[in-house]
């Protein structure tokens, strides 16, 4: 698998794909996308990397096992679900916002910060499951 | 503040679960020199409850209740009148002196500690059945003292014998302890009450009640097991595998009198019919003439006195069962009698088994000599048991005598049956009492010493006041006796304790008695070829049909969980689906009205069928190819194909997703797939046919299912408030989004957690080294 | 189109519930990835399909304006695609532990597998 051309191209996919995931993540409130379909692009980035380049390549580049991106992204979802509670003492999960839309991402609010949890959740658990196997086959 | 506390009977009850759960942190302390100390809280116990003497003899009843369970009725009511005053001297009582006689019995025991533990659950729990109102809380402590039974029985938990004497024991009553609580919910629904106090009132109503029959024959079923009787009788010989302390305690004195206790606590609430008596004087009589015809083919004392005691409890059902007031009165003053000389007589053949280390009866002799105040108490204790004067078992004898002479017709049968067991009883004491002690001893025995006096002056004292009593009977009259029989319900004439009658029939009996069973003590002599000729009728035994039952049981239990659950996977997913097909269908074929509406169907446009076509054809390559590799793509492509069918149907999220997860799931088995093993094909032709037939039928079900739900009309509020607050409360416009993310966020936070559990348990089960060599 | 997906989702099933029939434990789990497609499509079809209206409120509007596709069976769709991913994952990996530990692939003979366990 690892022929030169899958390889440079994979340099300059990973980045691209990475941005497209994100692009998915944002848009998702208001266009078809969001945190499970992003995170799922950005998991066949990084796979993508690991069959061009080898599995301990991509791992440099992360530096972190993929693992720790699950407990990050159950705590950005937890803290998305309670920042109601603490803001203006609604109840867990009501969705607050910022008063002034941003330009391409629309309105802020908690569930935008909820949806990067699952994103970084489902890159987490695909790219945890994908390289444990890779490891041990 | 102390002194209201003081009052209370909760906390005399949870002293006994206190000094236990103290035992767990301070037991070894307790081990050697100061096990003796433990005797101290029945005897505090015993004093407690001595102080409320004077209130009970003065015809007050004293009643505690605490909230317990409010919503469902359930109080802890405590009363305390003259029957559980009685019952309650006798377990703190006797319960001190078994302490202390076991600290010297058991002294130096490993598990000394853990036997004081179990022996104060049960005297808490003993003490609560006694004094508890609320038939609830009646039938928890009760089921407590069935379970430190257990404990107490299996305590020499290395034998084989104990372990399964402890089962057995407990398979029995805590069948007995289920019937009971079935017989007191019923009971508190039709008496609308579950204090046995307010129960009286309405006795009228629970006889009438068409639940009585039922009610009656559960509480019997409760007491019968409990209190060893006939056909329920053969657990209590096997306790006798217990240290003897407890077989004292729990197996003649206290425990086994639980079932007396609560036919005579149910006496005033559901007794004075046929039923009740005819069926309590039937079984009472069965049990009492059988165990005592039994004493004569036992050689082992505790036996000997496992069987006397089963008589004597058929005995105290027997006269339950009489319901007159001398009858009541006779069951009263015999709990006490039997309490006294049984415990000593226990007692005693306890420290014979403790010096000469064996209880076999024709083995046994002459013992007086190196045992003397051993002997006096055994003593006594036989003569009181034979109901010679001046003993307090004279007094029972008279009294139960009275009893049957006085009820009507029967009056002769049950009279002679009474004289039957009474003559085999005093020849079981006779055995247990005299027989070790006379006659020559022999030279095995000579170097036998006296222990401790915590063994020999318990059963000393406790024979003494069976003599004492005899004598001054005015003792327990006033104080115990009468309130206990008004408590019965009998308040009638007040009642006269004595020991000289005059010389009357009664007079006659009990000599004829004593005459006849010292004859019999004179003439016959145990032996093993007595036990060795029961043993043949060993097969019609009770005790055997149980254990036949249940390993029956056992046996056809096993064939039916090999049948059902056999561990083939596919048998069970036949099954279901099979089950599925045949309900689901018949229903289907029942109601379908076969009308599709074709119009309301979308138009089929060439990608769409070419999409369907590649699908159908992946479907069938997965299926059939034979090779793995070509079966993992041919299922992606099928996925892939489902995605496509989400774009064209407005799906636009699903179809990402759905074309990323194929994707991934693809990789995932292209990279475990070979080191999976080959692609094989187990089974042969005709199998394969007979599951593709019951698949094809599944599949034929469910697009039948599909379009039976397609052809009803839609609606769904649901989606109508989704669309139309999506923006207005979630300032979302993917609606699909907005329900994951906010509508139904925390669905969502599961998912991920969720997801998050299956990733760690695939890390985990590929990382953790475990073969299963190292394994064990 | 609908009719077609009835019988296509029949297939679906049939041949989930074929495969999860077999002895071997690789055909177990591709039944089970059959079937659950198969439930998806399902729980889609029913739903009712609509053509080329995704539940998305069009710009410069607070609602929709025209008929749409039911949001509702596609979230529930959604999470269950994700999470059968997650379930497809740690049984394929399951079944190559078993296969390493039992060394075979035939379910018959792993039904006493308490005594490897």
């Amino acid at each position: 698998m690892k022929t030169i051309i899958l390889r440079t191209a994979s340099d300059y996919l990973l980045p691209l794909l990475l941005l497209f995931s994100i692009f998915i993540l944002l848009r998702g409130h208001y266009l078809p996308g969001g945190g499970f379909v992003g995170g799922l692009i950005a998991s066949i980035a990084f796979v993508l990397h690991a069959f061009a380049n080898g599995l301990e390549n991509t791992k440099n580049l992360l530096r972190l096992h993929p693992g720790y991106l699950m407990p990050l992204g159950l705590l950005v979802a937890t803290l998305a679900g309670l920042s109601p509670i603490f803001v203006e003492n609604l109840p867990f999960m009501t969705g607050i916002w910022f008063q002034e839309p941003l330009p391409v991402i629309g309105m802020i609010g908690s569930a935008l910060f909820f949806d990067i949890g699952v994103y970084l959740v489902v890159i987490g658990v695909s790219l945890t499951i994908i390289f444990t196997i890779t490891e041990s086959a | 503040m102390l002194l209201t506390l003081y009052k209370l009977m909760l906390i005399a009850i949870l002293t006994g679960f206190l000094f236990s759960i103290f035992l767990v942190f301070a037991g070894k302390y307790l081990k050697g020199r100061l096990a003796i100390l433990s005797a101290l809280v029945p005897l505090g116990l015993f004093v407690y409850f001595l102080n409320f003497s004077k209130r009970i003899a003065n015809g007050e009843v004293i009643s505690q209740t605490f909230e317990w369970v409010p919503s469902l009725g359930v109080n802890l009511g405590f009363t305390l009148d003259g029957v559980s005053l009685i019952f309650a001297l006798m377990i703190t009582g006797i319960g001190f002196l078994v302490f202390a006689y076991t600290a010297a019995y058991l002294k130096g025991h490993e598990f000394l500690d853990r036997f004081y533990g179990y022996l104060g659950i049960f005297m808490a729990a003993m003490l609560g059945v006694v004094l508890s109102d609320n038939i609830i809380s009646l039938f928890v402590f009760w089921e407590l003292t069935s379970i430190s039974s257990f404990f107490l029985i299996g305590f020499n938990n290395k034998e084989e014998a104990s372990r399964k004497s402890a089962i057995l024991a407990l398979a029995i009553t805590g069948t007995g302890g289920l019937l009971l609580l079935a017989g007191v919910l019923i009971l508190g629904n039709v008496a609308g009450t579950y204090s046995i106090a307010e129960m009286l009132s309405s006795k009228e109503v629970i006889a009438d009640s068409a639940h009585y029959i039922l009610i009656v024959l559960l509480i019997f079923g409760a007491a019968f097991t409990k209190s060893a009787q006939f056909p329920f009788h053969f657990w209590l010989p096997g306790a006798m595998k217990a240290p003897t302390p407890v077989s004292t305690y729990l197996h003649s004195a206290t425990m086994v009198k639980a079932g007396v206790y609560l036919l005579m606590r149910f006496t005033p609430v559901l007794g004075s019919t046929e039923l009740w008596n005819s069926t309590l004087i039937i079984v009472g009589a069965t049990t009492m003439v059988y165990a005592a015809i039994h004493t004569i083919f036992r050689t082992d004392l505790k036996g000997i006195l496992a069987y006397s005691t089963i008589s004597a409890l058929g005995v105290l059902v027997f006269l339950i069962g009489l319901g007159t007031q001398d009858a009541l009165l006779a069951a009263c003053v015999f709990i006490l009698v039997h309490a006294l000389y049984k415990a000593t007589l226990f007692l005693v053949t306890g420290i014979i088994d403790h010096e000469t280390g064996t209880r076999d009866i024709t083995k046994l002799a002459g013992l007086r000599k190196v045992l003397l105040p051993v002997a006096i108490a055994g003593i006594l204790a036989a003569i009181s048991n034979a109901g010679i004067p001046p003993s307090f078992g004279f007094l029972g004898k008279d009294l139960i005598y009275e009893a049957t002479l006085h009820f009507g017709n029967s009056a002769v049968l049950l009279t002679i049956l009474a004289i039957v067991t009474n003559i085999l009883l005093l020849y079981a004491g006779f055995l247990a009492g005299i027989k070790p002690f006379t006659g020559k001893l022999p030279t095995t025995f000579e170097k036998v010493h006296l222990p401790s006096f915590l063994m020999w002056l318990p059963p000393l004292i406790l024979a003494t006041l069976g003599i004492l009593i005899g004598l001054f009977p005015s003792i327990i009259q006033g104080s115990l006796i009468q309130p206990a029989v008004t408590a019965l319900g009998e308040s009638g004439s007040e009642i006269q304790l004595k020991l000289w009658h005059g010389f009357n029939l009664i007079l006659a009996l009990s000599a004829t008695t004593i005459g006849v069973g010292a004859l019999l003590y004179f003439i016959m002599k145990p032996s093993q070829k007595l036990e060795n000729g029961i043993a043949k009728l060993e097969f019609i035994a009770p005790q055997t049909l149980v254990e036949k039952f249940g390993f029956g049981f056992g046996k056809f239990s096993r064939f039916t969980t090999g049948l059902i659950q056999n561990g083939y996977l596919r048998y069970y997913v036949s099954v279901i689906i099979l089950f599925l097909v045949i309900l689901t269908g018949y229903t289907l074929i029942q109601n379908t009205k076969y009308v599709f509406d074709y119009d309301s169907f979308s138009v089929l446009t060439v990608y769409e069928v070419l999409t369907v076509l590649v699908m159908i054809v992946g479907i069938l390559f997965t299926v059939f190819t034979k090779s793995r590799l070509a079966a993992v793509a041919a299922m992606g492509v099928v996925g892939l194909a489902i995605s496509l069918i989400f774009v064209y149907y407005s799906a636009p999220d699903l179809a990402m997703t759905q074309f990323s997860i194929d994707t991934l799931t693809v990789i995932l088995f292209v990279l475990v797939l070979y080191k999976l093993p080959k692609y094989l094909n187990f089974s042969d032709y005709k199998v394969r046919i007979k599951d593709g037939v019951l698949s094809l039928v599944f599949g034929a079900l469910i697009t039948v299912l599909a379009l039976e739900v397609l052809s009803e009309p839609q609606g769904s509020q649901l989606t109508d408030y989704y669309a139309e607050n999506a923006y207005v409360l979630a300032k979302g416009k993917n609606v699909v989004n907005v329900i994951l993310v906010d509508f139904r966020g925390i669905d969502t936070f599961m998912e991920i957690a969720v997801l998050t559990i299956a990733a760690i348990g695939v890390f985990s089960l590929l990382k953790l080294r475990l073969t299963s060599k190292n394994r064990r | 189109m609908e009719f077609l997906l009835a019988i296509l989702i029949g297939l679906l099933y049939a041949s989930g519930l074929y495969m999860m029939l077999r002895r071997s434990l690789v055909k177990l789990i591709i039944g089970l990835i059959l079937l659950s497609n198969g439930a998806n499509l399902l729980i889609f079809l029913l739903g009712r399909i609509t053509k080329g209206k995704p539940p998305i409120i069009p710009e410069e509007s607070y609602n929709f304006l025209d008929a749409y596709a039911d949001p509702v069976p596609q979230a529930l769709i959604l999470t269950a695609i994700v999470i059968s991913f997650g379930l497809q994952s740690f049984a394929i990996v399951l079944i190559k532990r078993a296969y390493k530990v039992v060394k075979t692939d035939d379910l018959d003979q792993m039904n006493s597998t308490d005594e490897f366990s």
